[in-house]
């Protein structure tokens, strides 16, 4: 563990310029380049809002404002990004830069620390274009959003963990990146994020109180909508998983990583 | 000054699968799961590489020589044996691996740079020397996505040899980029060779092993085969190549090699259905044996094949090398129309070639080929490896260089 960690300090220097390089062939030649940070989640926002609020009339309880709902869908959609880009990223990793790995030697576990940095960079980028939205809407930073750091890490643990032990898994078995796919749509609409978490029925409830994602993209809902801490009794179990999902993946891939090269 | 950079012991690599990945998984866990089936892709590997030197490894493909390489590298990991590596290793395995194309030159330089873990600093005391090798000019700063693959070869080969490595490991890559720029990789590499690098590389073109290598291995089915010198390991490697066509045919191998007193290696190959009784190189006026021949000196080169097995047809085939290996001349009776038809146990045939010595001081070889058409490949009977050495001595000409004499003559007026 010491010495991988030590690898990849000593490799810091390619993991910034990857990063950068991630981000920057993601803008690359287009005309508004970083503008699209802003258009991205707003024109999803709206076209959720659109949809769900205004022709199937769906509402917050309890407040009372026309720009709660697409708060409530823009902060849980931030959220949720940041979880399904780790994620499907780490998935997919291994196999992107296989022909890399298979003739540069160099630490691999550097290839998931860098989707890591550069989701947590698009993520904080996207955070601030969504503040702008926000002021629009006339809805203002509270002390609350502080916490929104502690949402940042406990999701990336959850993701980086689960992505990266699935992802090993996915070079030697393929099929586990298709079967996420379809399991990644299912879970986004199973949690709370285009819904408020009330209107689940109650005998489904126990499906959402297992759902370590639901605490954590309510994180985001409370800090950003409701200028809320989070509820620590929810907490602790999403972030006990996380963590041991984080550890976990680290001493599998530390099994793995000998014969990774072999099945690329 | 013997300073050992690589050390490889018992190296071996086995690719092992599983009836399902499950038992791979399982095993990862610490359970005892045999796998179904092992494949060792080398076995058995041992070597050293001192400093300064330079390995090719040679072999068909499939023999395990870039497995072994890889494995080297560190991108593969050994499942038996050690690796001791003494400094820092550079492989370029493939150019242009992790360049990023919407990049400029110089951006993919630090990237690159990096991912062979040099830091920031280290790498801008470098970029003057990558620029002015890559010769890319105003192209350096712009991005890689415009490049020719030329030009991204050149880049991505002055990156990694920017930093002079204690092993360089190149897998058939200097092949890229024009004749010039191929002179200059070359000549990169030799000035490392001179510094101190140990190079070890995989090649096809025996041209380059000889003309870069001080030894050579031979790998065949993932072990080690052969390793020696050059002249030695390729001549072996060529007769085997033969061989093998041949044992398709008739399932008959027999190589066998020696070094001369000379220095030269003799290798001897083939089904031996007709073999070389007697091979000498005659004054063609006196009529006696010729070891040291004169610039400009008439020769004739007599053979005579003793038939050992009834065989239908008989080519003979000579080449003519000089000591670096290089092939001065070479034909065969098939391309003279001089086919020898429906030969008997016991006859024997006396081949005589009159020419004139134009050949430059030096010593020579010459490997003759028993045959049954125009490639040894199709029956070989006996092929040998020089055969017969001679030295050539300039006497009565005036001075001149090459393996060539021309009576080339200046004419020169004032005006």
């Amino acid at each position: 563990m010491k010495t991988m960690l030590l690898a990849l300090w000593h490799y810091r220097h390619f993991i910034q310029s990857s990063i950068r390089g991630e981000l920057k062939s993601r803008f690359a030649r287009s005309r508004l380049g970083a503008l699209w940070f802003i258009l991205h989640p707003l024109a999803q926002a709206t076209i959720f809002a659109l949809v769900l609020a205004e022709v199937l009339g769906a509402r917050l309880p309890n407040i009372d404002n026309k720009a709660a709902y697409p708060i409530y869908l823009m902060s849980g959609m931030a959220a949720w990004g940041l979880f399904s880009e780790i994620l499907n990223r780490c998935l997919n990793i291994f196999i992107e830069y296989g022909s890399t790995l298979k003739k540069i030697s160099f630490p691999r576990m550097s290839l998931p620390v860098i989707v890591w940095g550069s989701a947590l960079l698009n993520h904080v980028l996207l955070l601030l274009a969504i503040t702008i939205v926000f002021f629009f809407f006339g809805h203002y930073p509270g002390i609350a959003w502080l916490v929104i750091p502690v949402g940042i890490l406990l999701i990336s643990l959850f993701a980086f963990g689960l992505g990266v032990m699935l992802g090993i898994f996915n070079v030697f078995t393929r099929d586990v990146g298709q079967v996420m796919s379809v399991i990644m749509q299912l879970w986004f609409w199973l949690t709370p994020i285009v819904y408020p978490y009330e209107i689940i029925p109650q005998k489904l409830r126990w499906l959402a109180d297992l759902n370590p994602m639901v605490p954590l993209v309510r994180i985001y809902q409370d800090a950003l909508l409701y200028n809320r801490w989070p509820d620590l009794t929810i907490l602790w179990p999403p972030a006990v998983a996380a963590m041991v999902l984080f550890m976990l993946s680290f001493a599998l891939f530390r099994k793995a990583s000998p014969e990774l090269v072999d099945a690329l | 000054m013997s300073n050992v950079v690589l050390n490889l012991h018992n190296v071996g690599k086995c690719f092992a699968t599983y009836r399902s990945n499950l038992w791979r998984y399982l095993r990862w866990f610490g359970f005892p799961v045999r796998p179904e089936q092992e494949y060792w892709a080398v076995r058995d590997i041992s070597f050293t590489l001192q400093a300064g030197e330079a390995l090719a490894l040679i072999g068909q493909n499939g023999a395990g020589k870039s497995t072994l390489l890889k494995l080297i590298t560190g991108t593969l990991r050994n499942t038996t044996g050690n690796i001791a590596v003494n400094g820092r290793i550079s492989a370029i395995l493939e150019l242009g691996l992790g360049f990023n194309p919407e990049f400029t030159g110089r951006q993919n330089v630090y990237l690159s740079g990096g991912l062979m873990g040099l830091s920031t600093s280290q790498i801008n005391e470098i970029i003057p020397a990558i620029e002015s090798f890559s010769e890319l000019n105003e192209f350096f700063d712009q991005p890689l996505r415009i490049y020719s693959s030329g030009m991204q070869a050149r880049l991505a080969f002055s990156v990694a040899t920017a930093v002079r490595p204690e092993v360089l490991i190149v897998d058939e890559v200097l092949s890229v980029g024009d004749s010039y720029f191929q002179h200059k990789s070359f000549d990169k590499i030799r000035q490392f060779k001179e510094k101190g690098t140990s190079i070890l590389f995989v090649t096809h073109s025996m041209g380059d092993v000889r003309a870069l290598c001080d030894r050579v291995i031979l790998l065949e089915h993932g072990k080690i085969l052969k390793d020696g010198t050059p002249d030695e390991v390729v001549d072996y490697y060529n007769a085997l190549i033969a061989e093998k066509e041949n044992a398709e045919v008739n399932a008959e191998v027999n190589v066998e090699q020696r070094r001369k007193k000379n220095g030269w290696v003799f290798t001897r190959s083939g089904s031996f259905r007709a073999t070389v009784k007697e091979l000498v190189l005659l004054d063609k006026e006196t009529q006696e044996k010729v070891e040291t021949a004169r610039v400009g000196q008439k020769l004739v080169l007599k053979l005579t094949a003793l038939i050992k097995e009834d065989i239908p047809r008989l080519v003979l085939g000579y080449m003519l090398r000089d000591r670096t290996g290089h092939v001065v001349w070479g034909t065969n009776t098939w391309h003279t129309s001089q086919i020898v038809n429906d030969l008997k146990t016991g006859d024997e045939v006396e081949f005589r070639l009159p020419f004139t010595c134009t050949l430059g001081p030096g010593s020579y070889s010459f490997s003759p080929a028993l045959v049954s058409s125009d490639t040894h490949l199709e029956n070989n009977y006996e092929w040998v490896d020089n055969a017969l050495v001679f030295d050539v001595v300039n006497t009565d000409k005036g001075f001149f260089i090459g393996t060539n004499w021309l009576d080339a003559v200046f004419q020169i007026s004032r005006r």
